[in-house]
């Protein structure tokens, strides 16, 4: 919960971003983590929930789409994996040891070069949104891109957006989640985006 | 029949196992593959059977499989054979990377196909994989181009330039003969195309062939560039027999003892 994960889907990216910080309980151990990981060349997943279950999760699904992609000489597209993520999540509910995994699967259709993001959770619900977030950054940011996003917005006014969800997580949550790591899904493929993380917002 | 030849893991008195043997064959008449290393390349053609006028050669599968992003293999013999291998080779080269967040090693991609064929050599109910395979690759931050070859019975080498299928043992003969050290990357495509038109007669469009470099992605050369190249290897070759011909034309009536010695002067 303490973990922020946003996604922004625009006109022709998405935008996922992952808070820094691993924790443990209270103590963070680590304060660069990248809780992303890339499944192909234009579908990036970003996780949050018990470590351990997360990074084993999306390997597993990383694995998964390589494969086919190899076996079938295509890559597969962003709502493919995301419906296969959620089987997949399905699948381990009913498990006698379930994944506890929250995740944004955002994507770029490389047919139809249109952006997808997905919002999924650990319950196996899978949603299609223009924006999303998950944890306590729910709370504060969906107001914020209520307000702001529309479905066409360009890369720079995704950022934008991102800064002021971003601002109003350092002026309001009362947890030091160590920054944002930024990646960018295009047509042309994934890239990290530097953010400054150590601007400070006072909080009123 | 003997009747050794019944079950497949019973050994014949002189010590054959029929069976692997008879898969051996039908690499034999498998179409031709052929693998060779350059420098910091390597190489893959193969042999493709001409499609039928109404085949739609757009999805008919090809010879040459990727395993991994790092590894590809060519193979020769039954092709719905290859389907399974491949399909259990893949799969193993994706688990390999999750157990241990490394891309497996084209040796050890090599040794898993081995075993698996190995493994149907010698369990009941099954037959061995009627197909010889060529795997190729770079391992994870390695610019040492790799060249591996299986066999039916599990066997696996590796070779600096391989031919495996249909008149493997002419090409083979042929790569012992014009292969050099530290190819480039023209030299390398041109003598795999070389090798395979000593056994394909109908040139450029029954050939494939794969280029693997080092941290790049598999590369299908082009039709137009294997008709480019082959066009120029024909026309070098003519050259060559024609001053051949003119040659011992001239030479023959100087120097009848020593025929085709006017080749060692020169």
């Amino acid at each position: 919960m303490a973990e922020v994960l946003l996604g922004i889907a625009g006109k022709d990216f998405v935008i996922l971003a992952a808070s820094k910080a691993a924790m443990r309980g209270p103590t963070v151990l680590k304060a660069e983590d990248d809780k992303t990981r890339q499944l192909n060349k234009n579908t990036l997943m970003a996780f949050s929930g018990e470590s351990g279950d997360t990074v084993q999760f999306a390997e597993y699904i990383q694995a998964n789409a390589a494969l086919y992609s190899m076996r079938n000489d295509t890559e597969l597209s962003p709502s493919a994996v995301a419906n296969f993520v959620r089987g997949e999540l399905a699948r381990s509910l009913r498990s006698r040891s379930p994944y506890t995994v929250n995740l944004l699967l955002g994507g770029i259709d490389p047919v139809t070069e249109a952006p997808h993001l997905y919002w999924i959770d650990y319950l196996a619900s899978l949603a299609p949104l223009p924006y999303a977030a998950h944890g306590y950054a729910q709370y504060y940011c969906l107001s914020i891109l209520d307000k702001h996003h529309n479905p066409n917005i360009n890369l720079d006014e995704g950022l934008k957006l991102l800064t002021l969800c971003t601002d109003e997580l350092k002026r309001r949550l009362p947890i030091d989640y160590k920054g944002v790591l930024v990646k960018v899904v295009t047509k042309d493929g994934v890239r990290e985006i530097e953010v400054d993380n150590d601007k400070v917002v006072k909080s009123a | 029949m003997s009747g050794y030849d019944r079950a497949l893991s019973v050994f014949s008195p002189d010590g054959h196992v029929f069976q692997v043997e008879y898969a051996m064959e039908a690499v034999k008449r498998g179409t031709c593959a052929v693998g060779v290393k350059g420098k910091d390349i390597v190489v893959l053609g193969c042999e493709k059977r001409s499609a039928l006028k109404l085949q739609d050669t757009r999805i008919t599968p090809s010879k040459i499989a990727l395993v991994d992003d790092h590894a590809c293999l060519a193979f020769a013999g039954l092709n719905a054979d290859a389907r399974i291998l491949i399909d259990k080779a893949r799969l193993e080269a994706q688990s390999h990377r999750l157990t241990v967040e490394d891309p497996a090693s084209i040796e050890y991609i090599t040794k898993y196909i081995a075993s698996v064929q190995q493994r149907y050599t010698q369990s009941g109910g099954v037959r061995p994989f009627g197909i010889s395979t060529l795997v190729v690759g770079f391992d994870k931050n390695d610019g040492t181009p790799r060249l591996y070859q299986t066999e039916p019975s599990g066997i696996y080498s590796a070779w600096k330039a391989n031919a495996i299928g249909r008149s493997s043992k002419t090409v083979r003969e042929f790569l012992e003969r014009h292969h050099q050290e530290d190819m480039d990357r023209e030299q390398t495509i041109q003598l795999t195309i070389k090798s395979l038109l000593e056994v394909v007669q109908t040139g450029a469009k029954n050939i494939e062939v794969a280029i693997m470099a080092p941290g790049k992605r598999l590369e299908m050369l082009p039709d137009d560039q294997i008709e480019s190249y082959v066009k120029s290897i024909e026309t070098e070759k003519q050259e060559e027999a024609a001053k051949k011909k003119s040659r011992t034309g001239t030479t023959t009536a100087a120097i009848l003892t020593r025929p085709g010695g006017g080749e060692s002067a020169d």
